[in-house]
């Protein structure tokens, strides 16, 4: 659906709800809550953010432990002593250099992972506003071809503060 | 627990990112004492790098100095650091919200420090290349032997040090994004490129909340593991009386969470006085600060009286001549007096009582008292049992610290400062989107003639 992004401010929270209830009544159920502190995930009726960070430290977990084995058996066998009878692969060490590796590889893949799911970096900040680090609420949706104006008027409705329409051509 | 003012974000933001956009003149002054001791301690370190370790006071059998003692007191300082942020993260403690980022930034600049001991000890820093995988040569088959304890450590530490300072860079994004929306030009530029784009929308808050549990889940086994680690550098020799103990590990890491629980107290009293942050780091904060103390100092004393009775335990004459030294010769004696009481004997009786909890300054100079008690315990550690004559000791020399090593050691305190430090002039020490979650989340009720916070709404 072609359309252009319009974002209205808010300064209560109260406010924002009702837009964006007036948004969805609208059938315009796909809009964007920006805001400068966490709020409680449904607080404005949004839809839930699904994603997949839970599969990222598995992963990592899985590849840091593979590589840690690699290292510690791959050292001692490729330099084969046998001292005091003991076979050539300690497992005890073996174990905890692998337990760092397991836990490094789930940390840094978890830390990518969030970055990936959160869909970060932007080049572009699109529509935005400052005041939104500074307790305003900022709804943004995509209002098709034409409805910009009723989108504008819904948003004043519900004493937006602000409203701010993308550029043509952003 | 009950006062507690009512802030907007705008004030949320002019309070704490104070000391960021305008930072007082004082504060350039203090970084400038502390990198005087910084750079003592840099100057010290080329010159043991130029002269070769004969310049430490080391002498057989005392192979182990105050450069060790002091690298296993950082890196304890630096382990109850983000074992507090992950604890009260995990059980959505209320009162986590001013000390998390104080405790995971201390936790990195103590384990950075920390760090740096064994490459100060070695004298050769530069050898440390071929200690890691990169630095295998392969072509003449060398490496280190995974068996010894001295890489476990490395890798247990860069671990920690990783994971640690990542988490924090991630958890810092948000309020990069309000830095960005506060400053300009070149500042503006650069927090621009740090908060990657940020907006602030319901997936990327939701991500980071989860990515604060399930990072502090993830960290918090590594956190056990490290200084467990550390404590087998101690444990495995089997030749050390003092030090061959199977409960050196959870002895350790009781130890660590004791000084670093204080450690992270003192530098909120410290924030508290220097940025006037009342509002933020109050003393609600300093009593369940305490509280917990309170418990973590009970647990550690009954492990270090475990391993202290286990020792004369086996009525062995070489493990009664340990304690006989640490006991009853000088220096040692005196330490274990000065010990016994900074650490346990002062502090804890004084916490048990509620004006003290919310004292301030009570709290920071009984957490300082924790943090000399906790050096001492270390250095009763490694120096007495190390001057014991073992079967193969052919040299039998005394230990004294010697300049350069007093140098290095306080250094050491001025560069964990001078980091936290700078980290305050750049990034906010205390979580903004946090504090005005706090807020979101407060509910106030009536009673009586009263409005008071009832509970919080959680997660």
């Amino acid at each position: 659906m072609a359309g252009r992004s319009i974002m209205g401010l808010f300064k209560e929270v109260d406010d924002a709800v009702e837009a964006a209830d007036k948004l969805k009544e609208n059938g315009m159920d796909d809009f964007e809550v920006l805001t400068g502190s966490p709020y409680p995930e449904g607080a404005f009726g949004e839809k839930v953010a699904n994603h997949r960070l839970y599969v990222w430290p598995l992963v990592g977990a899985a590849l840091g432990f593979s590589i840690a084995i690699l290292v510690t058996a791959g050292t001692q066998l490729a330099y084969p002593i046998v001292t005091g009878s003991k076979p050539i692969l300690a497992l005890p060490p073996m174990f905890i250099i692998a337990y760092e590796g397991t836990m490094l590889g789930a940390i840094l893949s978890t830390i990518i992972g969030v970055i990936f799911e959160s869909r970060l970096p932007r080049a572009k900040l699109g529509l935005y506003d400052p005041r939104i680090t500074e307790g305003y609420i900022g709804l943004v949706v995509v209002a098709p071809d034409g409805d910009t104006d009723r989108v504008d008027a819904l948003f004043k409705a519900a004493n937006a503060t602000d409203v701010k329409l993308e550029p043509v051509g952003a | 627990m009950q006062q507690r003012p009512t802030l907007t974000e705008i004030e949320i933001n002019r309070d704490l990112l104070r000391p960021t956009l305008d930072t007082p003149m004082w504060f350039y002054g203090l970084m400038a004492f502390l990198s005087i001791f910084a750079a003592a301690a840099i100057g010290a370190f080329a010159w043991a790098i130029n002269h070769g370790t004969g310049v430490y006071g080391l002498n057989r059998p005392v192979m182990w100095g105050f450069l060790l003692v002091n690298f296993v007191f950082w890196v304890g300082i630096s382990h109850a650091g983000v074992m507090l942020s992950a604890i009260l993260r995990l059980a959505n403690a209320e009162w986590r919200r001013p000390a998390t980022r104080a405790a995971e930034v201390l936790t990195v600049f103590a384990l950075g420090t920390a760090a740096m001991h064994p490459l100060f000890h070695l004298g050769r820093p530069w050898r440390l290349y071929w200690s890691m995988p990169p630095g295998y040569d392969f072509g003449r088959g060398i490496w280190p032997d995974i068996r010894s304890p001295f890489v476990w450590d490395p890798t247990a530490i860069s671990t920690y040090l990783t994971s640690t300072a990542l988490f924090v860079g991630l958890l810092l994004i948000p309020d990069l994004a309000v830095l960005r929306d506060h400053s300009s030009g070149m500042r503006q530029r650069m927090y621009s490129a740090m908060s990657l784009g940020w907006r602030g929308n319901t997936r990327q808050w939701k991500l980071q909340i989860i990515a604060g549990f399930l990072l502090s889940a993830l960290i918090l086994p590594v956190f056990v593991s490290v200084h467990s680690i550390v404590s087998w550098d101690f444990a495995v020799q089997i030749a050390v009386e003092g030090w061959n103990a199977t409960i050196f590990a959870p002895y350790f890491v009781i130890g660590a969470v004791h000084s670093g629980v204080a450690g992270v107290i003192s530098i909120l009293a410290l924030l508290r006085w220097m940025f006037k942050w009342e509002n933020y780091i109050r003393d609600d904060h300093f009593d369940a600060l305490a509280r917990l103390m309170i418990v973590v100092a009970v647990a550690w004393f009954y492990f270090f009286i475990i391993e202290f009775m286990m020792g004369f335990y086996p009525n062995e004459e070489p493990e009664l001549s340990l304690r006989n030294l640490q006991l009853t010769q000088w220096p040692f004696n005196a330490a274990f007096i000065v010990f016994a009481l900074t650490s346990f004997f002062i502090p804890v009786p004084l916490w048990l009582f509620r004006k003290v909890r919310r004292n301030v300054a009570l709290m920071f100079w009984t957490c300082v008292l924790v943090n000399i008690g906790m050096w001492l315990e270390r250095f009763l550690i490694i120096i007495p049992s190390l001057m014991r004559k073992q079967v193969l000791t052919f040299n039998w020399g005394s230990y004294n610290p010697s300049p350069i090593e007093l140098i290095l050691v306080g250094g050491s305190f001025a560069m964990v400062f001078l980091g936290v430090l700078t980290f305050v002039k750049f990034f906010p020490i205390i979580p903004l989107a946090d504090a005005k979650e706090g807020e979101i989340m407060a509910t106030e009720i009536r009673v009586g003639k009263v409005m008071v916070p009832a509970a919080y709404r959680e997660e």
